[in-house]
């Protein structure tokens, strides 16, 4: 067994610095890396180029970041929910790259997979195909998307181990397994972390070969983002 | 004339026994509530769920349970969770049946836009270019005007594109309509509306056959 575990998310960050790629999982608040997110803002990186769907809410997950201008460039495919970040954007302080969410996932799944670059039919005709190959296929319009390079994955699961081995929860799974080893260094914190030979190998989502580091989280929030309920 | 929930009961007639349907945020998630009970459809969200159920009783919410518009949902049984990247293969890969969705503006030859106003909202298109782009049934449910009144059927969309040549039916508070070579091809009316109300309301080609019945809701 190949021992993946380090003490916490200060060491799991060894070696963030200024200016770097970093992939970020989650959907909206749900399944983010709340622990990487809260160290990133401790160690006051900037500079940083963030690709996550979303850009978290004006006081948590990553508009954390944003409120201390550590963002340069987010790419993300819906930013809807985040006043400084809309701000920073119209007054030219942040660039942002939006891209088709699909698009976005195979991104990262084509880095993981070792596949440069693929041809989706989302976004032709459109100006996210703006200075993009495209081509035909069958019939059909394509554009050519290239896989991303990033220099640290931070992604959140439910359970893993030592070996880090990974099974996500619910709709929290998101983008995280396709960022997996889709980045130079793959950090994963989870909820609860066991000895390996504690989680079935059946049921493993993510096998341990793409995580380089991984932690026990703390004092995970879960924020709930639209609270929906219906009455009995 | 159709309200929100309306359009939304008139759409739902459109779902068919196996479907997969994905369904926008806005008036299309309305449609979960008016689909017929003697069918089997399971409902897709993009965030990575199939077999989405109503939303939670109150105290049952789970921050790991939602759905694309990022609100607390639950599952029924044969649900099934995934990541982001097999859920775009569900969609690109043409195994969902049925995408509803909003928009902004349709232009009679299926051009979509509802993804941004230059200047003003720029959200992002979330899963709306891969949705489009991909979807061989889409309908789009909509007010067929706009606020300040104008119409939202063009003859070319002004706002920039969400996809193109993709809209298959549109559903508005006034009428169905099919996308076709020769323009919008006005299927049925809504309650109490004219044809003349329609063709004032729709700036786009658009083509009334003799008879245009009222839509049966």
């Amino acid at each position: 067994m190949i021992r993946k575990t380090v003490a916490n998310a200060q060491e799991a960050l060894e070696g963030i610095e200024d200016d770097m790629t970093l992939m970020l999982g989650g959907f909206g608040l749900c399944g983010i890396p709340e622990n990487a997110i809260a160290e990133l803002v401790r160690r006051n990186v900037t500079g940083l180029t963030c690709i996550s769907n979303n850009a978290g809410v004006d006081d948590f997950g990553l508009g954390l970041l944003l409120q201390k201008r550590q963002i340069r460039k987010m790419i993300s495919s819906y930013v809807g929910e985040n006043d400084e970040f809309e701000r920073q954007m119209l007054s030219g302080e942040l660039e942002v790259e939006l891209t088709p969410q699909g698009t976005l996932a195979e991104k990262c799944r084509a880095a993981q997979a070792g596949i440069p670059a693929f041809f989706t039919p989302a976004g032709f005709g459109t100006e996210v195909a703006e200075g993009k190959e495209t081509r035909e296929f069958e019939g059909k319009m394509y554009v050519m998307e290239k896989a991303y390079q990033a220099d640290f994955a931070f992604v959140k699961a439910w359970k893993g181990d030592e070996a880090g081995n990974l099974i996500f929860r619910g709709t929290a799974r998101n983008f995280n397994p396709c960022m997996c080893g889709a980045a130079q260094i793959t950090v994963a914190e989870v909820e609860e972390l066991v000895p390996a030979g504690a989680l079935p190998p059946n049921e493993i989502h993510v096998p341990g070969i793409f995580v380089r580091r991984i932690f026990q989280g703390v004092n995970y929030e879960k924020r709930i983002e639209q609270r929906t309920v219906r009455s009995k | 004339m159709l309200d929100k929930q309306g359009i939304a009961k008139r759409i739902a007639r459109e779902v068919k026994d196996g479907f997969y349907v994905n369904l926008g945020i806005g008036i299309p998630t309305l449609v979960a509530n008016y689909v017929r009970e003697d069918i089997e459809v399971e409902f897709q969200s993009e965030n990575g769920v199939l077999g989405m159920g109503p939303f939670p009783f109150e105290g049952e919410e789970d921050p790991d349970i939602i759905n694309a518009g990022k609100q607390t949902i639950t599952t029924l049984p044969g649900a099934s969770f995934f990541d982001s990247a097999t859920s775009f293969a569900m969609i690109r890969g043409q195994h969902v049946d049925l995408t509803i969705l909003g928009a902004m503006e349709v232009s009679d030859n299926g051009d979509i836009a509802n993804w941004k106003i230059p200047g003003k909202m720029v959200k992002g298109m979330g899963g709306a270019m891969d949705l489009v782009a991909s979807a061989d049934n889409i309908i789009v449910a909509m007010m067929h005007t706009n606020k300040a009144g104008e119409s939202k059927l063009l003859e070319s969309c002004t706002l920039p594109l969400t996809g193109v040549q993709c809209v298959r039916k549109i559903v508005t508070n006034l009428a169905v309509l099919e996308v076709t070579e020769k323009g919008f091809l006005l299927l049925e009316r809504a309650p109490g509306v004219s044809v003349e109300e329609i063709r004032s309301a729709t700036k786009g080609r658009l083509v009334v056959p003799e008879e245009v019945p009222e839509m049966p809701v």
